[in-house]
Protein backbone atom coordinates (compact mmCIF):
# COMPACT_ATOMS: atom_id res chain seq x y z
CA UNK A 1 0.00 0.00 0.00
CA UNK A 2 1.20 3.65 -0.95
CA UNK A 3 2.17 5.73 1.70
CA UNK A 4 -0.49 8.40 2.79
CA UNK A 5 -0.87 11.22 5.65
CA UNK A 6 -3.59 11.13 7.54
CA UNK A 7 -5.84 14.36 8.87
CA UNK A 8 -9.02 14.85 11.02
CA UNK A 9 -11.67 17.27 10.04
CA UNK A 10 -13.30 18.67 12.75
CA UNK A 11 -16.28 20.71 10.58
CA UNK A 12 -17.46 20.65 7.22
CA UNK A 13 -15.70 23.63 5.49
CA UNK A 14 -12.72 22.36 7.33
CA UNK A 15 -13.19 18.99 5.67
CA UNK A 16 -13.56 20.28 1.97
CA UNK A 17 -10.71 22.68 2.54
CA UNK A 18 -7.95 20.15 3.86
CA UNK A 19 -8.91 17.89 0.77
CA UNK A 20 -8.30 20.77 -1.20
CA UNK A 21 -4.47 20.79 -0.20
CA UNK A 22 -3.81 17.59 -1.95
CA UNK A 23 -5.04 16.89 -5.52
CA UNK A 24 -4.82 12.94 -4.71
CA UNK A 25 -6.33 13.47 -1.07
CA UNK A 26 -9.65 11.22 -0.55
CA UNK A 27 -12.41 11.34 2.35
CA UNK A 28 -12.10 8.66 4.60
CA UNK A 29 -15.59 7.44 6.04
CA UNK A 30 -16.13 4.65 8.15
CA UNK A 31 -13.60 3.07 5.54
CA UNK A 32 -15.05 -0.20 4.55
CA UNK A 33 -15.02 -0.01 1.24
CA UNK A 34 -12.18 2.63 0.62
CA UNK A 35 -9.58 0.64 3.10
CA UNK A 36 -9.85 -2.80 1.28
CA UNK A 37 -9.33 -0.87 -1.75
CA UNK A 38 -6.80 0.78 -0.61
CA UNK A 39 -5.32 -2.35 0.46
CA UNK A 40 -5.85 -4.29 -3.45
CA UNK A 41 -4.64 -0.70 -4.92
CA UNK A 42 -7.09 -0.36 -6.77
CA UNK A 43 -6.80 3.12 -4.52
CA UNK A 44 -3.93 5.13 -3.64
CA UNK A 45 -4.87 8.44 -2.16
CA UNK A 46 -1.65 10.33 -0.80
CA UNK A 47 -3.95 12.00 1.93
CA UNK A 48 -6.74 10.75 4.21
CA UNK A 49 -9.38 13.60 5.70
CA UNK A 50 -11.53 11.78 8.28
CA UNK A 51 -14.19 12.70 8.26
CA UNK A 52 -16.11 10.46 10.53
CA UNK A 53 -15.86 12.60 13.77
CA UNK A 54 -18.20 15.21 11.57
CA UNK A 55 -21.19 16.22 13.38
CA UNK A 56 -23.31 14.87 10.78
CA UNK A 57 -24.14 11.53 13.00
CA UNK A 58 -28.22 12.61 13.42
CA UNK A 59 -31.24 11.38 12.09
CA UNK A 60 -34.07 14.37 12.11
CA UNK A 61 -37.60 15.06 11.06
CA UNK A 62 -37.58 18.58 9.56
CA UNK A 63 -40.62 20.97 9.81
CA UNK A 64 -42.27 19.95 6.42
CA UNK A 65 -42.11 16.15 7.16
CA UNK A 66 -38.53 14.99 5.41
CA UNK A 67 -36.28 12.88 6.96
CA UNK A 68 -33.00 14.67 7.34
CA UNK A 69 -29.77 11.95 7.58
CA UNK A 70 -26.51 12.68 8.44
CA UNK A 71 -23.94 11.52 6.05
CA UNK A 72 -21.85 9.96 8.85
CA UNK A 73 -25.01 8.14 10.38
CA UNK A 74 -23.94 4.63 10.36
CA UNK A 75 -25.45 1.84 8.51
CA UNK A 76 -27.07 0.28 11.69
CA UNK A 77 -28.16 3.48 13.24
CA UNK A 78 -30.33 4.22 10.35
CA UNK A 79 -31.55 1.23 10.47
CA UNK A 80 -32.21 1.12 13.82
CA UNK A 81 -34.03 4.14 13.75
CA UNK A 82 -37.60 4.33 14.94
CA UNK A 83 -38.70 6.89 12.73
CA UNK A 84 -37.06 5.23 9.19
CA UNK A 85 -38.79 2.34 10.69
CA UNK A 86 -41.99 3.28 10.78
CA UNK A 87 -42.49 5.64 7.94
CA UNK A 88 -40.03 3.77 5.23
CA UNK A 89 -39.43 0.26 6.15
CA UNK A 90 -38.01 -0.97 2.85
CA UNK A 91 -35.22 1.43 3.70
CA UNK A 92 -34.27 -0.38 6.83
CA UNK A 93 -34.96 -4.11 5.11
CA UNK A 94 -32.29 -2.87 2.51
CA UNK A 95 -29.48 -1.58 5.03
CA UNK A 96 -30.35 -4.81 6.66
CA UNK A 97 -29.76 -6.85 3.74
CA UNK A 98 -26.56 -5.39 2.78
CA UNK A 99 -23.13 -6.71 4.39
CA UNK A 100 -22.67 -8.00 7.88
CA UNK A 101 -23.35 -6.63 11.56
CA UNK A 102 -19.68 -5.46 11.89
CA UNK A 103 -19.68 -3.77 8.93
CA UNK A 104 -22.62 -2.11 9.16
CA UNK A 105 -21.64 -0.79 12.64
CA UNK A 106 -18.63 1.03 11.04
CA UNK A 107 -19.95 1.84 7.38
CA UNK A 108 -21.69 5.49 6.90
CA UNK A 109 -24.37 6.98 4.95
CA UNK A 110 -22.67 8.96 2.53
CA UNK A 111 -20.08 6.24 1.63
CA UNK A 112 -22.70 4.07 0.76
CA UNK A 113 -23.45 6.13 -2.25
CA UNK A 114 -19.65 6.57 -2.92
CA UNK A 115 -18.67 2.57 -2.80
CA UNK A 116 -17.85 0.96 -5.90
CA UNK A 117 -18.61 -1.37 -8.28
CA UNK A 118 -17.43 -5.31 -6.93
CA UNK A 119 -16.88 -6.11 -10.64
CA UNK A 120 -13.92 -8.75 -10.25
CA UNK A 121 -12.05 -6.86 -13.06
CA UNK A 122 -12.42 -3.47 -11.34
CA UNK A 123 -10.91 -5.37 -8.33
CA UNK A 124 -7.95 -7.04 -9.91
CA UNK A 125 -5.15 -4.61 -10.85
CA UNK A 126 -3.51 -7.25 -12.62
CA UNK A 127 -6.54 -6.76 -15.18
CA UNK A 128 -7.75 -4.23 -17.64
CA UNK A 129 -10.92 -2.12 -16.70
CA UNK A 130 -11.76 1.08 -18.56
CA UNK A 131 -13.28 2.28 -15.08
CA UNK A 132 -10.14 1.81 -13.15
CA UNK A 133 -7.87 2.68 -15.81
CA UNK A 134 -10.13 4.17 -19.06
CA UNK A 135 -9.22 3.15 -22.16
CA UNK A 136 -7.72 -0.05 -20.77
CA UNK A 137 -10.70 -1.88 -22.09
CA UNK A 138 -13.18 -4.00 -20.53
CA UNK A 139 -13.09 -7.97 -19.83
CA UNK A 140 -16.12 -8.72 -18.46
CA UNK A 141 -18.63 -8.41 -21.86
CA UNK A 142 -17.00 -11.71 -22.66
CA UNK A 143 -15.71 -13.04 -19.40
CA UNK A 144 -17.54 -13.08 -16.21
CA UNK A 145 -20.34 -11.90 -16.07
CA UNK A 146 -23.34 -13.47 -14.50
CA UNK A 147 -23.47 -11.01 -12.17
CA UNK A 148 -23.15 -7.37 -14.18
CA UNK A 149 -25.85 -5.30 -15.54
CA UNK A 150 -28.71 -5.50 -17.75
CA UNK A 151 -29.68 -2.36 -18.18
CA UNK A 152 -28.09 0.94 -19.89
CA UNK A 153 -24.98 -0.11 -19.67
CA UNK A 154 -22.45 0.76 -22.34
CA UNK A 155 -19.44 -1.57 -24.67
CA UNK A 156 -17.29 0.36 -21.88
CA UNK A 157 -18.25 -0.67 -18.88
CA UNK A 158 -21.33 -3.24 -17.77
CA UNK A 159 -20.41 -2.83 -14.10
CA UNK A 160 -23.09 -2.71 -11.61
CA UNK A 161 -23.64 -0.39 -8.15
CA UNK A 162 -23.62 -2.41 -5.09
CA UNK A 163 -25.46 -0.65 -2.81
CA UNK A 164 -28.62 -1.73 -1.28
CA UNK A 165 -29.41 1.43 0.84
CA UNK A 166 -29.10 3.20 -2.47
CA UNK A 167 -31.67 1.44 -3.85
CA UNK A 168 -34.21 2.37 -1.23
CA UNK A 169 -33.13 5.86 -1.49
CA UNK A 170 -34.05 5.69 -5.30
CA UNK A 171 -37.46 4.89 -4.76
CA UNK A 172 -38.28 7.48 -2.09
CA UNK A 173 -37.22 10.44 -4.09
CA UNK A 174 -33.57 11.02 -2.07
CA UNK A 175 -31.92 14.14 -2.39
CA UNK A 176 -28.36 14.34 -1.47
CA UNK A 177 -26.39 17.52 0.19
CA UNK A 178 -23.34 18.49 -0.72
CA UNK A 179 -20.29 20.91 0.34
CA UNK A 180 -18.29 22.40 -1.86
CA UNK A 181 -15.82 25.28 -1.75
CA UNK A 182 -18.60 27.41 -2.37
CA UNK A 183 -20.86 26.50 0.06
CA UNK A 184 -24.06 23.93 0.61
CA UNK A 185 -25.52 22.64 -2.34
CA UNK A 186 -28.39 19.58 -3.23
CA UNK A 187 -28.35 17.24 -6.07
CA UNK A 188 -31.23 14.75 -6.45
CA UNK A 189 -30.41 11.55 -6.01
CA UNK A 190 -31.85 10.20 -9.47
CA UNK A 191 -29.09 13.02 -11.09
CA UNK A 192 -26.26 11.91 -8.84
CA UNK A 193 -25.06 8.84 -10.73
CA UNK A 194 -24.02 9.91 -14.25
CA UNK A 195 -24.83 7.35 -17.19
CA UNK A 196 -22.00 4.91 -18.22
CA UNK A 197 -21.50 6.30 -21.62
CA UNK A 198 -17.63 6.26 -22.69
CA UNK A 199 -16.66 7.35 -19.30
CA UNK A 200 -17.44 4.95 -16.58
CA UNK A 201 -14.54 6.21 -14.65
CA UNK A 202 -16.83 9.25 -13.64
CA UNK A 203 -19.60 7.68 -11.32
CA UNK A 204 -20.84 10.94 -10.17
CA UNK A 205 -22.26 14.06 -10.40
CA UNK A 206 -20.65 15.48 -7.70
CA UNK A 207 -18.31 18.85 -7.99
CA UNK A 208 -14.46 18.09 -7.44
CA UNK A 209 -13.84 18.12 -3.98
CA UNK A 210 -17.58 18.26 -2.52
CA UNK A 211 -18.20 16.54 1.05
CA UNK A 212 -21.41 14.66 1.08
CA UNK A 213 -23.23 16.27 3.76
CA UNK A 214 -26.20 14.27 4.08
CA UNK A 215 -29.26 12.68 2.14
CA UNK A 216 -32.89 13.87 2.77
CA UNK A 217 -36.33 11.67 2.13
CA UNK A 218 -39.41 13.77 1.36
CA UNK A 219 -42.45 13.13 3.44
CA UNK A 220 -44.00 10.28 1.89
CA UNK A 221 -47.14 8.66 2.99
CA UNK A 222 -46.93 5.65 0.23
CA UNK A 223 -43.32 4.31 2.34
CA UNK A 224 -44.73 3.57 5.25
CA UNK A 225 -46.35 0.63 2.90
CA UNK A 226 -42.83 -0.57 1.58
CA UNK A 227 -40.38 -3.85 1.64
CA UNK A 228 -37.13 -4.78 0.19
CA UNK A 229 -36.38 -8.31 -1.17
CA UNK A 230 -32.72 -9.07 -2.00
CA UNK A 231 -32.18 -12.41 -3.95
CA UNK A 232 -28.25 -13.42 -3.50
CA UNK A 233 -26.38 -16.50 -3.82
CA UNK A 234 -26.28 -17.07 -0.20
CA UNK A 235 -28.71 -16.93 2.61
CA UNK A 236 -26.72 -13.70 4.41
CA UNK A 237 -24.21 -11.14 3.87
CA UNK A 238 -23.73 -11.25 -0.14
CA UNK A 239 -23.91 -8.70 -2.96
CA UNK A 240 -27.51 -9.02 -4.55
CA UNK A 241 -28.40 -11.00 -7.73
CA UNK A 242 -31.26 -8.77 -7.85
CA UNK A 243 -33.37 -6.89 -5.35
CA UNK A 244 -36.36 -4.20 -5.30
CA UNK A 245 -37.78 -1.52 -3.22
CA UNK A 246 -41.46 -1.33 -3.13
CA UNK A 247 -43.94 1.01 -1.99
CA UNK A 248 -47.36 0.76 -2.87
CA UNK A 249 -50.82 2.30 -2.04
CA UNK A 250 -53.88 0.45 -3.01
CA UNK A 251 -57.93 1.76 -2.57
CA UNK A 252 -60.53 -0.80 -3.99
CA UNK A 253 -58.10 -2.77 -6.09
CA UNK A 254 -56.78 0.36 -7.67
CA UNK A 255 -53.36 1.49 -7.60
CA UNK A 256 -53.32 4.68 -6.10
CA UNK A 257 -49.48 5.28 -6.20
CA UNK A 258 -46.05 2.69 -6.24
CA UNK A 259 -42.56 3.17 -5.71
CA UNK A 260 -40.12 0.94 -7.56
CA UNK A 261 -36.65 0.59 -7.80
CA UNK A 262 -34.15 -2.47 -8.44
CA UNK A 263 -30.76 -2.90 -7.78
CA UNK A 264 -28.00 -5.00 -9.11
CA UNK A 265 -29.49 -4.09 -12.51
CA UNK A 266 -27.12 -1.48 -13.75
CA UNK A 267 -24.31 1.30 -12.80
CA UNK A 268 -26.94 2.50 -10.61
CA UNK A 269 -30.10 1.94 -8.12
CA UNK A 270 -32.74 2.21 -11.22
CA UNK A 271 -36.21 3.91 -10.51
CA UNK A 272 -38.48 1.77 -12.19
CA UNK A 273 -40.74 5.00 -13.57
CA UNK A 274 -41.72 3.26 -16.95
CA UNK A 275 -43.48 1.04 -14.27
CA UNK A 276 -44.59 2.82 -11.71
CA UNK A 277 -46.38 4.97 -14.55
CA UNK A 278 -47.60 1.82 -15.88
CA UNK A 279 -49.59 0.26 -12.54
CA UNK A 280 -50.57 4.00 -11.09
CA UNK A 281 -54.34 4.11 -11.58
CA UNK A 282 -54.50 0.58 -13.26
CA UNK A 283 -56.11 -2.60 -11.31
CA UNK A 284 -53.18 -4.07 -8.88
CA UNK A 285 -53.12 -7.52 -9.46
CA UNK A 286 -50.83 -10.04 -10.70
CA UNK A 287 -50.99 -9.40 -14.65
CA UNK A 288 -50.84 -5.69 -13.89
CA UNK A 289 -47.86 -5.88 -12.38
CA UNK A 290 -46.17 -8.31 -14.57
CA UNK A 291 -47.04 -5.79 -17.59
CA UNK A 292 -45.66 -2.93 -15.92
CA UNK A 293 -42.34 -5.20 -15.04
CA UNK A 294 -42.41 -6.05 -18.72
CA UNK A 295 -42.52 -2.21 -19.54
CA UNK A 296 -39.57 -1.62 -17.23
CA UNK A 297 -37.28 -4.28 -18.58
CA UNK A 298 -37.98 -4.08 -22.36
CA UNK A 299 -35.15 -2.23 -22.54
CA UNK A 300 -32.70 -4.87 -20.88
CA UNK A 301 -30.03 -6.03 -22.79
CA UNK A 302 -28.66 -9.01 -21.26
CA UNK A 303 -25.44 -10.72 -21.66
CA UNK A 304 -25.12 -14.44 -22.49
CA UNK A 305 -24.41 -15.00 -18.74
CA UNK A 306 -27.01 -12.82 -16.98
CA UNK A 307 -29.95 -13.10 -18.43
CA UNK A 308 -31.73 -14.91 -15.50
CA UNK A 309 -32.16 -11.56 -14.29
CA UNK A 310 -34.76 -10.26 -16.24
CA UNK A 311 -37.31 -13.03 -15.33
CA UNK A 312 -36.06 -12.47 -11.94
CA UNK A 313 -36.70 -8.81 -11.60
CA UNK A 314 -40.32 -9.69 -12.99
CA UNK A 315 -40.56 -12.35 -10.44
CA UNK A 316 -39.74 -9.83 -7.95
CA UNK A 317 -42.21 -7.27 -8.85
CA UNK A 318 -44.79 -9.33 -8.77
CA UNK A 319 -44.43 -10.95 -5.60
CA UNK A 320 -43.50 -7.99 -3.74
CA UNK A 321 -46.73 -5.67 -5.16
CA UNK A 322 -49.00 -9.16 -4.99
CA UNK A 323 -47.69 -8.95 -0.95
CA UNK A 324 -48.15 -5.05 -0.53
CA UNK A 325 -51.51 -5.96 -1.89
CA UNK A 326 -52.62 -8.34 0.24
CA UNK A 327 -51.54 -6.23 2.91
CA UNK A 328 -53.16 -3.78 2.14
CA UNK A 329 -56.59 -5.63 2.43
CA UNK A 330 -55.78 -6.47 5.75
CA UNK B 1 8.71 10.55 12.65
CA UNK B 2 7.37 11.83 9.40
CA UNK B 3 3.82 13.32 9.58
CA UNK B 4 2.74 12.80 6.01
CA UNK B 5 3.67 8.76 7.01
CA UNK B 6 3.42 8.27 10.30
CA UNK B 7 1.48 9.35 13.63
CA UNK B 8 1.78 8.93 17.27
CA UNK B 9 -1.25 8.13 18.55
CA UNK B 10 -2.60 6.80 21.84
CA UNK B 11 -4.97 4.19 21.59
CA UNK B 12 -7.50 3.06 24.84
CA UNK B 13 -7.45 -1.06 24.86
CA UNK B 14 -9.49 -3.08 27.74
CA UNK B 15 -9.54 0.51 29.98
CA UNK B 16 -5.41 0.72 28.85
CA UNK B 17 -3.75 3.56 27.26
CA UNK B 18 -1.23 2.91 25.08
CA UNK B 19 0.96 5.55 23.28
CA UNK B 20 2.51 4.84 19.83
CA UNK B 21 4.08 5.62 16.93
CA UNK B 22 2.13 3.98 14.16
CA UNK B 23 2.41 4.13 9.93
CA UNK B 24 -0.67 5.51 8.85
CA UNK B 25 -1.46 2.40 6.74
CA UNK B 26 -1.84 0.27 10.24
CA UNK B 27 -5.09 -1.30 10.83
CA UNK B 28 -6.03 -1.69 14.14
CA UNK B 29 -5.50 -5.37 14.05
CA UNK B 30 -1.80 -5.16 13.22
CA UNK B 31 -1.45 -2.16 15.77
CA UNK B 32 -2.87 -5.00 18.49
CA UNK B 33 -1.19 -7.59 17.63
CA UNK B 34 2.14 -6.53 16.27
CA UNK B 35 2.53 -3.50 18.22
CA UNK B 36 0.32 -4.46 22.02
CA UNK B 37 1.19 -7.89 21.72
CA UNK B 38 -2.82 -8.67 21.86
CA UNK B 39 -2.78 -11.78 19.50
CA UNK B 40 -5.99 -13.28 21.02
CA UNK B 41 -7.42 -11.08 17.72
CA UNK B 42 -7.13 -13.05 14.53
CA UNK B 43 -6.46 -12.27 11.04
CA UNK B 44 -8.40 -13.95 8.76
CA UNK B 45 -9.13 -12.77 5.32
CA UNK B 46 -7.71 -9.06 6.15
CA UNK B 47 -10.58 -7.98 4.14
CA UNK B 48 -13.39 -7.54 6.08
CA UNK B 49 -15.01 -10.78 4.98
CA UNK B 50 -14.82 -13.47 7.68
CA UNK B 51 -15.09 -11.64 10.62
CA UNK B 52 -11.84 -13.51 12.83
CA UNK B 53 -10.69 -9.95 13.93
CA UNK B 54 -14.00 -8.89 15.23
CA UNK B 55 -13.12 -6.70 17.93
CA UNK B 56 -15.43 -4.07 19.87
CA UNK B 57 -15.03 -0.08 19.14
CA UNK B 58 -16.78 1.81 21.66
CA UNK B 59 -19.18 -1.20 22.71
CA UNK B 60 -20.19 -2.07 18.92
CA UNK B 61 -18.40 -4.42 17.12
CA UNK B 62 -16.10 -4.16 14.30
CA UNK B 63 -13.66 -5.88 11.90
CA UNK B 64 -10.67 -4.25 13.18
CA UNK B 65 -9.04 -5.40 9.77
CA UNK B 66 -10.69 -2.55 7.72
CA UNK B 67 -10.08 -0.17 10.66
CA UNK B 68 -7.21 2.07 10.73
CA UNK B 69 -5.22 2.50 13.77
CA UNK B 70 -4.78 6.26 13.30
CA UNK B 71 -8.54 6.82 12.69
CA UNK B 72 -8.96 4.45 16.00
CA UNK B 73 -7.57 7.65 18.60
CA UNK B 74 -10.18 8.26 21.23
CA UNK B 75 -12.32 5.25 20.48
CA UNK B 76 -12.72 2.82 23.54
CA UNK B 77 -11.58 -0.51 21.91
CA UNK B 78 -12.26 -4.06 23.82
CA UNK B 79 -10.70 -6.95 21.91
CA UNK B 80 -11.52 -10.41 23.30
CA UNK B 81 -8.29 -10.15 26.11
CA UNK B 82 -10.91 -7.60 27.68
CA UNK B 83 -13.88 -9.39 27.80
CA UNK B 84 -14.07 -11.32 30.60
CA UNK B 85 -14.60 -9.86 34.16
CA UNK B 86 -10.92 -10.74 35.61
CA UNK B 87 -11.07 -14.08 36.03
CA UNK B 88 -14.73 -15.03 35.56
CA UNK B 89 -15.27 -15.65 32.05
CA UNK B 90 -17.88 -13.49 30.33
CA UNK B 91 -21.35 -15.97 29.58
CA UNK B 92 -20.23 -16.04 25.77
CA UNK B 93 -16.71 -17.55 26.58
CA UNK B 94 -18.59 -19.84 28.89
CA UNK B 95 -21.35 -20.90 26.25
CA UNK B 96 -18.68 -21.57 24.17
CA UNK B 97 -16.59 -23.98 26.01
CA UNK B 98 -20.17 -25.57 27.16
CA UNK B 99 -21.05 -26.18 23.80
CA UNK B 100 -18.09 -26.46 22.08
CA UNK B 101 -18.77 -23.97 19.83
CA UNK B 102 -15.22 -23.94 17.72
CA UNK B 103 -13.27 -26.80 16.06
CA UNK B 104 -9.73 -25.12 15.86
CA UNK B 105 -10.39 -21.90 17.53
CA UNK B 106 -9.08 -19.86 14.90
CA UNK B 107 -11.90 -17.90 14.37
CA UNK B 108 -13.33 -17.92 17.71
CA UNK B 109 -12.08 -14.77 19.50
CA UNK B 110 -14.22 -13.10 16.20
CA UNK B 111 -16.99 -15.12 17.26
CA UNK B 112 -16.94 -14.41 20.78
CA UNK B 113 -16.87 -10.72 20.33
CA UNK B 114 -19.73 -10.86 17.67
CA UNK B 115 -22.13 -12.49 20.03
CA UNK B 116 -21.01 -11.01 22.86
CA UNK B 117 -22.67 -7.50 20.72
CA UNK B 118 -25.74 -9.77 19.11
CA UNK B 119 -27.01 -10.23 22.25
CA UNK B 120 -26.78 -6.61 22.95
CA UNK B 121 -27.94 -5.59 20.06
CA UNK B 122 -30.81 -7.74 19.91
CA UNK B 123 -31.49 -6.40 23.37
CA UNK B 124 -31.44 -3.06 22.14
CA UNK B 125 -34.03 -3.99 19.77
CA UNK B 126 -32.19 -3.41 16.75
CA UNK B 127 -34.14 -5.61 13.78
CA UNK B 128 -32.44 -7.90 11.38
CA UNK B 129 -32.83 -9.29 7.84
CA UNK B 130 -34.35 -12.09 9.61
CA UNK B 131 -37.05 -9.93 11.32
CA UNK B 132 -40.46 -10.43 9.63
CA UNK B 133 -41.49 -6.53 10.21
CA UNK B 134 -39.39 -3.82 11.40
CA UNK B 135 -41.98 -1.45 12.35
CA UNK B 136 -41.08 -0.78 15.55
CA UNK B 137 -44.78 -1.05 16.20
CA UNK B 138 -44.24 -4.88 15.45
CA UNK B 139 -41.92 -5.09 18.72
CA UNK B 140 -38.75 -6.95 19.39
CA UNK B 141 -38.84 -10.15 17.68
CA UNK B 142 -37.21 -13.08 19.92
CA UNK B 143 -33.28 -14.30 19.00
CA UNK B 144 -34.10 -17.50 17.60
CA UNK B 145 -31.87 -19.71 15.65
CA UNK B 146 -32.82 -18.05 12.39
CA UNK B 147 -32.20 -14.46 13.70
CA UNK B 148 -28.74 -15.65 15.20
CA UNK B 149 -27.53 -16.78 12.21
CA UNK B 150 -28.30 -13.98 10.37
CA UNK B 151 -26.72 -11.70 12.66
CA UNK B 152 -23.66 -13.71 13.20
CA UNK B 153 -23.72 -13.76 9.30
CA UNK B 154 -20.67 -11.82 9.73
CA UNK B 155 -18.28 -14.26 11.13
CA UNK B 156 -17.45 -17.40 9.14
CA UNK B 157 -16.00 -20.91 10.46
CA UNK B 158 -13.95 -22.20 8.19
CA UNK B 159 -14.77 -26.32 10.63
CA UNK B 160 -18.46 -25.73 10.22
CA UNK B 161 -19.12 -25.15 14.00
CA UNK B 162 -22.30 -23.59 13.36
CA UNK B 163 -24.32 -25.79 14.74
CA UNK B 164 -22.84 -25.20 18.48
CA UNK B 165 -22.48 -21.50 17.86
CA UNK B 166 -25.63 -21.00 17.10
CA UNK B 167 -26.44 -22.93 20.73
CA UNK B 168 -23.66 -21.16 22.49
CA UNK B 169 -25.38 -17.74 21.90
CA UNK B 170 -28.81 -18.98 22.25
CA UNK B 171 -27.29 -20.29 25.55
CA UNK B 172 -25.46 -17.14 26.83
CA UNK B 173 -28.47 -14.70 25.54
CA UNK B 174 -30.68 -16.65 27.60
CA UNK B 175 -28.40 -16.40 30.76
CA UNK B 176 -28.16 -12.61 29.90
CA UNK B 177 -31.75 -12.39 30.28
CA UNK B 178 -31.95 -14.50 33.20
CA UNK B 179 -29.25 -12.39 34.88
CA UNK B 180 -31.27 -9.40 33.73
CA UNK B 181 -34.27 -10.27 35.31
CA UNK B 182 -32.87 -11.92 38.52
CA UNK B 183 -30.92 -8.23 39.14
CA UNK B 184 -33.68 -5.98 38.04
CA UNK B 185 -31.71 -4.91 34.70
CA UNK B 186 -28.31 -4.65 35.91
CA UNK B 187 -25.79 -6.31 34.30
CA UNK B 188 -22.57 -7.91 34.08
CA UNK B 189 -23.18 -10.43 36.68
CA UNK B 190 -22.27 -13.95 35.96
CA UNK B 191 -24.85 -16.63 36.18
CA UNK B 192 -23.81 -20.46 36.17
CA UNK B 193 -25.24 -21.61 32.94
Amino acid sequence: MREFGYKRATDVPEAVALLATDPEARFLGGGTNLVDLMKTGVESPALLVDVRGLPLDRIEVADDGALKIGATVTNSDLAADPEVRRRYPALTEAVLAGASGQLRNMATVGGNLLQRTRCGYFGDTAQPCNKRVPGSGCPALAGEHHNHAILDWSEHCVATHPSDMGVALAAFDAVVSIHTADGPAELPLSEFYLPVGDTPHRENALPPGALITGVTLPAAPVAARSRYRKVRERASFAFANGSIAAALDVEDGTVRDVRLAFGAVASRPWRARKAERALTGGPATAEAFAAAADAELAAAEPLAHNGYKVPLIRNLVVAMLTELTQEAAR
Amino acid sequence: MDPTKSSAISLRVNGERHSLTVDNRTTLLDALREHLDLTGTKKGCDQGQCGACTVLLDGRRANSCLQLAVATEGREVTTVEGIADGERLHPVQQAFLDFDGYQCGYCTSGQICSAVAVIEEHAAGWPSAATADVRPEAGPSPLDDDEIRERMSGNLCRCGAYVSIVRAVAEAAAVREAADSAAGGSRGERVTA
